[in-house]
């Protein structure tokens, strides 16, 4: 839970209001301006009614170079950030050929596969040539090929589970599977906190959903209890089945899932556990294996383990893994199995040779090497960066970790600041997170050296001092200073 | 007593008649009522003055009878107060409390007044609250059994497809056997086409493979924004939107632009990813039957006649350019009309059609002449003609800035690997630079048409320019599920005895469309001749062999 102090609430609520009322009063002048001229719409009602995109408008168009801004490099610990500049006050922002080379903390690139690899490369280009970019036909017509099958055999074989299926997109991975398993007449407990292709899933299943308070098996229990005891809404028959949906790690808070616990209490009720594995896959557990292996749950515990291939793994696409029932009837059901595009063959080699890294398998200890070093840029940089009294969320060994921001002033300071001193973070606004919770958020990768994280510690820092986000009371800075000798 | 009759009304109309004598009178006239009523009914022919004055002498007996059953009520109800009166005064003796004179009355009507606030102040009835105790819950708990993850497995569910060992190109390795390939919509034949393969190499090594991350974060790679450019560029529209997968384009498209109460008309034969757009959206969606422009006519007059509200709401018609499930075109010209006649957004797949249609590829819109403005939505995938992945919305400035923010699969999805969208700038330059693909292409489709003159029990249901041949059953066997194992029996063997890779229409239980299943080819301008050839003689001999089974 996060506590906002009361002073910050007030300044923030404060500086939305006003945000607010500006917005509104030019609305305002915007309305007379078109009052004159001749209404262009003839006849069709507008794209977006009211206020639907005065958050756009208003709000998030002041602040738009801060993000998406463009590279002109692989998303590895280093980056060429593209130069935009705006002549309309940053309605439109137009790229320039110049880039800047910036430490990256903003990338999913948890294990650094994101860039060209002694190991991945070589082979991927070969499928390039064996198999061409695209099948241009989905799994169950011609769109299989070995590589595909290889896939999901190593994918099962690597998260401890009898089958897996793997998809095109990760996004379409949750939203193309939970209406395959589950439809009306079904409850589906979803934490709070769950990403939106999750949250799309449910709703396109025509389930039942109800939410419980963000990774508070107590609060699942109860929501459990209640539901099973009340049955349906109206008709008052019992659920038929009931799954219970949770992430491994949470992307914007950085948390690890409470994994044995809600294993616990879904084992109790009967309900079926679906777990997220997109950002923990590969990045946390002594082998890579994500939640399950480090807090020590039995995959077999968990009935469906999805996961994404685009974070740690550089590549793109999703899995789903489970019991050879569950799998084979999800390919027979599933409509992102019997009409999407096949998973593109050189990006399933890519998860293949990563997958081989990971396990040692390529004949080195890389893979080891690897996991040792995101463990280690995790933890240090999440203590340090605690150290200097910035609100950091989030578990140890998890590589995301946010820097609580609040103010939607200090979102385009911190972000601008740290490009102008060559950091390239990533700052989480409103439609990602709840709107007074803005954040930065800085994303670990192995191929971080000490030095790029040193710097990348340095410059928040002074940023933060600089933008005034470091809401805890500071240490006495000699510990500080010590803190750094003893890092060089 | 004389101030008791002015008090109470009904006091002057006291008649002396006792009880017994009026049920006696009231008897007494009941039979001659009835006479007087068989009377009537049994003589209609008779004179009307003789009828006249029979209803004449009935209705006088009615109101003599009537009076006096009133007046008996009435003295029954006197007598009855006259006693209850007298009973209640008969202890107060009239007495006079405050200048009030307490009698019965007064007493009656005080015991009127407690008993009505009495129960004026009495709750509602309602069964006692008793929640469930946390034993019941638990208990409730134990008992529950869920049904299982996973229906049982069936037989049909254990399909395998075929798994290949090379390049799904018009030639492909099947179990080491080379095999013709209709299953990929690989209509320009670019799969394992040199440059194709070249521009992803150099963007493999310069960007890797993933973007690892989302488009706002660090997940636009400058290749993005040049793919997005080029296609627009192509197309003649301002700007356009990349996607990462081909299916979650139209899908998060859709719910981006209509809401909760806007209005959708859409074909009956969409493909899943427009149908569960649809559903995501929440809007009220009305189906108009596959491809019929009079039925669309139909529903959109219905639709505005009916409903005022309709004129105030986000209107949109959904079509395909080309449906994947039945391979029909969709006629734009008519669309286009009926969309400015109604004012409704046109929404357009175009996923079987950009690349494929028109003198350049340009899809639908050129294929009918039609300009692209006038379209408001056109979404397309890019697995299919430019042998890449992901897919891309383009429209106005207006809509492709909207879903910068407000699509879902955009916002929320890791983005387009950078080699892909180098492929598809690859692939659309090529395709400029070679409109003889194109051409190719139409002369393929007419060597395929020309060879399915009769197959038998077989037809053809998709248009002559589609480049999907959808093949169906002339006559189905009854089911969705018997026609697709029939035409499955068909393939299978095309493919053991012939090596020609077919694909019949499989359906999702989540799919909702309910075209008839067919066979689909996907022609490619890379099919020589004898492919073609090879195919529709494999299909014609296959079929007349299995249907005369069957039939």
């Amino acid at each position: 839970m996060i506590n906002i102090p009361y002073l910050t609430a007030l300044t923030t609520l404060f500086s939305y209001g006003l945000l607010f009322a500006f917005g509104q009063l030019r609305d305002l002048f915007r309305k007379f301006l078109e009052w004159f001229s001749s209404n262009k719409l003839q006849g069709y009602a507008p794209i977006c009614l009211g206020l639907e995109d005065f958050y756009t408008r208003r709000l998030y168009l002041r602040i738009q170079d801060c993000f998406g801004r463009p590279i002109a490099s692989a998303p590895d610990a280093w980056i060429d950030v593209v130069e935009r500049y705006s002549n309309d006050y940053n309605k439109t922002l137009k790229r320039t050929t110049n880039t800047t080379r910036c430490l990256n903390l903003g990338s999913y690139n948890y294990l650094g596969f994101a860039a060209a690899d002694e190991y991945c490369t070589p082979r991927v280009i070969e499928s390039l040539n064996k198999f061409s970019p695209s099948t241009c036909s989905a799994r169950v017509d011609g769109g299989t090929t070995v590589l595909h099958e290889e896939l999901e055999d190593l994918v099962a074989r690597f998260v401890g589970k009898p089958a897996a299926v793997v998809f095109g997109m990760g996004y379409v991975t949750n939203s193309a599977i939970l209406p395959a398993l589950i439809g009306k007449g079904a409850l589906i407990v979803s934490d709070s906190l769950n990403h939106n292709s999750i949250v799309n899933g449910a709703r396109g299943s025509g389930a039942t959903v109800r939410v419980f308070q963000h990774n508070t098996p107590s609060h699942l229990e109860e929501v459990l209890r209640e539901q099973i005891a009340t049955g349906q809404p109206r008709t008052r028959r019992p659920w038929k089945k009931i799954i219970v949906v949770v992430e491994g790690i949470y992307s914007m808070e950085g948390e690890l899932c409470k994994l044995p616990e809600i294993i616990a209490v879904c084992k109790k009720y009967k309900a079926y556990t679906y777990l997220d594995e997109a950002h923990s896959i590969g990045a946390v557990g002594k082998t890579g294996r994500g939640v399950c292996e480090l807090l020590g749950v039995d995959p077999a515990d968990v009935d469906i383990m999805m996961g994404t291939f685009t974070k740690s793994f550089g590549s793109c696409g999703g899995y789903i893994a489970g019991s050879k029932e569950l799998v084979k009837y999800l390919k027979y059901a599933c409509p992102a199995h019997l009409y999407a595009t096949s998973m593109s063959p050189p990006a399933v080699q890519q998860v293949i040779s990563a997958i081989k890294v990971i396990l040692g398998e390529d004949g080195s200890n890389r893979g080891a090497q690897k996991l040792a070093r995101i463990r280690e840029n995790s933890n240090f940089f999440r203590s340090e960066l605690q150290k200097m009294g910035f609100e950091v969320l989030g578990d140890n060994d998890s590589p995301v970790m946010p820097i609580m921001l609040y103010n939607p002033a200090k979102i385009p300071a911190f972000s601008r600041e740290c490009l102008n001193q060559k950091v390239a973070v990533v700052t989480v606004a409103f439609p990602a997170t709840p709107l007074l919770l803005a954040r930065a958020r800085i994303c670990i990768s192995a191929s971080h050296t000490k030095e790029d994280l040193i710097k990348g510690l340095e410059v928040i820092s002074k940023v933060g001092e600089l933008v005034g986000i470091k809401y805890f009371p500071v240490e006495p800075e000699k510990q500080q200073l010590e803190g750094r000798e003893k890092l060089e | 007593m004389r101030r008791h009759e002015t008090w109470f009304p009904l006091g002057p109309w006291r008649v002396p008649y006792n009880f017994s004598h009026d049920r006696k009178k009231t008897g007494e006239n009941s039979p001659r009522l009835r006479d007087l009523s068989n009377s009537v009914t049994s003589t209609p022919s008779s004179a009307t003055g003789e009828f006249r004055l029979a209803i004449f002498r009935t209705t006088r007996s009615l109101q003599t009878v009537l009076d006096l059953m009133a007046s008996a009520v009435m003295n029954m109800t006197s007598s009855a107060l006259d006693w209850l009166v007298v009973a209640f005064d008969a202890p107060f003796a009239r007495a006079v409390v405050f200048g009030v004179h307490v009698d019965g009355h007064f007493v009656v009507e005080v015991l009127l007044v407690a008993v009505i606030l009495f129960q004026l102040f009495q709750k509602s009835y309602k069964p006692p609250k008793r929640p469930l105790t946390e034993k019941e819950i638990d208990e409730l708990c134990e008992e529950w059994v869920p049904e299982p993850l996973i229906p049982p497995l069936t037989k049909g569910m254990d399909y395998e497809p075929p798994v290949l060992e090379s390049a799904a190109g018009p030639h492909t390795m099947l179990n080491g056997k080379e095999v013709v390939n209709f299953a990929s919509a690989n209509y320009l034949g670019l799969v394992g086409h040199e440059k194709l393969i070249e521009s992803c190499t150099s963007a493999l090594e310069k960007y890797g493979v993933g973007s690892c991350g989302p488009r706002g974060f660090y997940g636009t790679i400058d290749s993005h924004l040049d793919c997005e450019a080029r296609i627009a560029k192509f197309l003649g529209t301002p700007d356009s939107i990349l996607y990462s997968y081909g299916i979650s384009t139209i899908f998060s498209a859709i719910p981006a632009f209509c809401k909760k109460g806007d209005l959708i008309i859409a074909d009956e034969g969409v493909h899943w990813g427009v149908q569960n757009g649809l559903h995501l959206s929440r809007s009220t969606v009305l189906y108009f039957k596959h491809n019929d422009m009079e039925s669309l006519q139909n529903t959109l007059e219905k639709v505005t006649r009916q409903n005022q509200r309709a004129k105030k709401v986000r209107r949109y018609i959904v079509v395909e350019a080309v449906y994947q499930n039945s391979g029909q075109i969709a006629p734009l010209d008519v669309i286009i009309k009926l969309k400015e006649k109604y004012r409704f957004r046109v929404v357009l797949d175009e996923s079987n059609s950009f690349g494929v249609l028109g003198n350049s590829g340009r899809g639908l819109c050129e294929y009918y002449g039609v300009p692209v403005e006038k379209i408001d939505i056109i979404t397309a995938a890019m697995g299919h003609a430019l042998a890449t992945d992901g897919g891309f919305c383009t429209g106005s400035i207006r809509v492709v800035d909207h879903q910068r923010l407000s699509s879902s699969g955009y916002v929320f999805s890791a983005s387009l690997p950078p080699y892909l969208a180098s492929a598809a700038i690859t692939a659309i330059d090529m395709l400029e630079e070679n409109p003889n693909l194109l051409s190719k292409l139409k002369e393929n489709l007419a060597i395929l048409w020309k060879g399915f003159s009769d197959v038998p029990g077989l037809s053809i249901a998709s248009n002559p320019h589609s480049p999907i041949v959808f093949v169906h059953l002339k006559k189905s066997t009854g089911s969705f599920e018997s026609d697709l194992k029939l035409l499955e029996e068909i393939t299978s063997r095309v493919l053991k005895e012939d090596s020609v890779l077919l694909v019949t229409s499989k359906k999702s239980f989540l799919d909702k469309c309910r075209l008839p299943a067919g066979i689909r080819m996907f022609v490619s301008a890379a099919h020589s001749e004898s492919d073609l050839l090879k195919a529709s003689e494999a299909l014609k001999r296959v079929a007349a062999s299995v249907m005369s089974d069957f039939i």
